[in-house]
């Protein structure tokens, strides 16, 4: 399998969004963040399309539209009492854009269907290189704020009382957010990408009792899901989104129903 | 005894409805007065605006300059899904890799807290009394001389509440912490405090809580 230069390069990217998708969802899912993160798919998904129309890589207008969209999404919601209403229509707005984008830049369907459901043997070495890049930040980032993240994330109100920054933190958040968004979709696709930033850490949340732990099984987790998912992949030629989102939702489900069975006893 | 807190004609009107207007009074270092007054008088605007998470409209105040305040907000939104320990939560006011100092002082207030048993009990599991425990502690860890309880007793059963007030009553003798604790339980206040501040149709009594006889309206 790592004969083949695609199946390294493969690995190698999806190994650092692994990582990146681990830590960031264990705050996404501290937060309350998971309907964002799934109205983030959408978004990078008409970013997506629109750098098509463009002619850029798509990488790119996924980051600039995620980063545009996290941040009016994430403000709206924290000063809008209709906060899933308004969330809804931002995300029915940009799907119709990329829709928009996709038709009037005349691609064919293959192309967008990468777009959605990820194209990670498509990756080449420039692109893994972006990518681990992207990644390396997205995790400077969350570690340069790492105690405000903590405090305002688990406890906002104990940080509020504490004189936390939440303003800020809350900011540069919801940017290391899109960006972990807009690298997670090249491998699973920006209608999946949110399987990586929910799924590892709602499983984490059963198993670890500190951030630490918890950050260590959610990038466990992730990397198993994208790891099994594209050996599986290459074995049976099937696509490997499908392969991780049934492999993260059957470690999901296992360790609830065992927390579940272990309450009730 | 040194004044640790002087307040001076402090008013606040939220756009045109008057919360309070020309409050004075002033606490001494290492006293125990209960905050007290009907819902809705502006007990929790009266703790926001000393804990500088917003200015009043009118008036100062002035701490003690050696000062480290703690305090313990009224609400908590734990869910019984919330993962972290006990241990956890307290630490989550000192970095995430935690050297053998911090560590210490974490377990120290833990002990100091009775949470050390149970520190590695998630939160959502623990009871109210032991989660106000560990929002004490988590306050602790800053090592403040005066601390602000808010509503501290007020979802607890009554042998978590005695638990609690012989905790803050330990802490306040051991290590002569100043308190202002909020509440509605009189009896309770009568019981634990010294001195009293009630507020009400926007004005501040002080006095000494033996001979504290408002009526709630």
């Amino acid at each position: 399998m790592f004969a083949y230069d695609f199946m390294r390069n493969a690995f190698l990217a999806s190994t650092f969004i692994a990582i990146t998708c681990g830590t960031v969802g264990v705050y996404v899912v501290a937060r309350n963040f998971s309907f964002l993160a799934h109205t983030l798919s959408e978004i990078g998904f008409a970013g997506a399309a629109f750098a098509v129309w463009l002619g850029i890589g798509s990488l790119w207008g996924m980051l600039l539209f995620t980063l545009l969209g996290s941040i009016s999404v994430g403000e709206l919601s924290l000063h809008s009492e209709q906060k899933e209403s308004s969330i809804s229509a931002i995300s029915a707005l940009f799907t119709g854009l990329g829709v928009l984008f996709l038709a009037i830049s005349g691609v064919n369907s293959n192309y967008a269907t990468n777009i959605l459901f990820g194209s990670i043997i498509g990756v080449d070495k420039q692109g893994v290189v972006q990518l681990v890049l992207l990644s390396v930040i997205v995790l400077l980032m969350i570690f340069s704020i790492q105690k405000a993240l903590n405090f305002d994330s688990f406890d906002h109100i104990g940080a509020l009382a504490h004189g936390v920054k939440s303003g800020w933190v809350s900011l540069i958040f919801l940017i290391a957010l899109a960006m972990s968004v807009s690298i997670g979709a090249q491998i699973v696709g920006s209608l999946l990408v949110f399987i990586l930033l929910t799924l590892p850490p709602a499983t984490a949340n059963y198993l670890g009792k500190t951030i630490g732990a918890m950050i260590a099984w959610s990038i466990f987790f992730a990397l198993i899901g994208v790891w099994l998912g594209l050996y599986l992949g290459f074995l049976t030629n099937l696509p490997v989104t499908f392969f991780i989102a049934v492999i993260e939702v059957a470690i999901y489900l296992i360790t609830y129903f065992t927390h579940v069975i272990k309450r009730s006893l | 005894m040194s004044e640790i807190l002087n307040v001076n004609n402090l008013t606040m009107r939220f756009d045109k409805k008057t919360v309070f207007k020309d409050l004075n009074f002033k606490l001494e270092e290492g006293s125990m007065t209960a905050l007290l007054g009907p819902n809705g008088t502006g007990k929790t605007t009266l703790i926001n605006i000393l804990m500088k998470m917003f200015p009043p409209t009118a008036g100062s105040f002035k701490f003690a300059a050696d000062v480290r305040l703690g305090y313990v907000p009224q609400f908590r939104n734990l869910d019984a899904e919330y993962p972290l320990s006990i241990a956890a939560f307290t630490g989550l006011n000192a970095p995430l890799i935690k050297s053998k100092k911090v560590k210490d002082i974490i377990n120290k207030q833990l002990k100091e807290t009775n949470l050390y048993d149970i520190r590695n009990t998630r939160m959502g599991e623990a009871s109210g009394g032991q989660k106000q425990r560990a929002y004490l502690a988590q306050a602790l860890l800053d090592n403040p001389n005066v601390i602000i309880l808010d509503e501290a007793t007020a979802s607890l059963d009554p042998m978590a509440k005695e638990e609690l007030m012989q905790l803050i009553e330990h802490l306040n003798e051991k290590h002569n912490i100043t308190v202002l604790f909020v509440t509605h339980d009189v009896p309770l206040a009568t019981k634990y405090m010294q001195n009293y501040l009630y507020l009400n149709h926007q004005q501040i009594a002080q006095g000494r809580m033996a001979d504290f006889k408002e009526e709630y309206e």
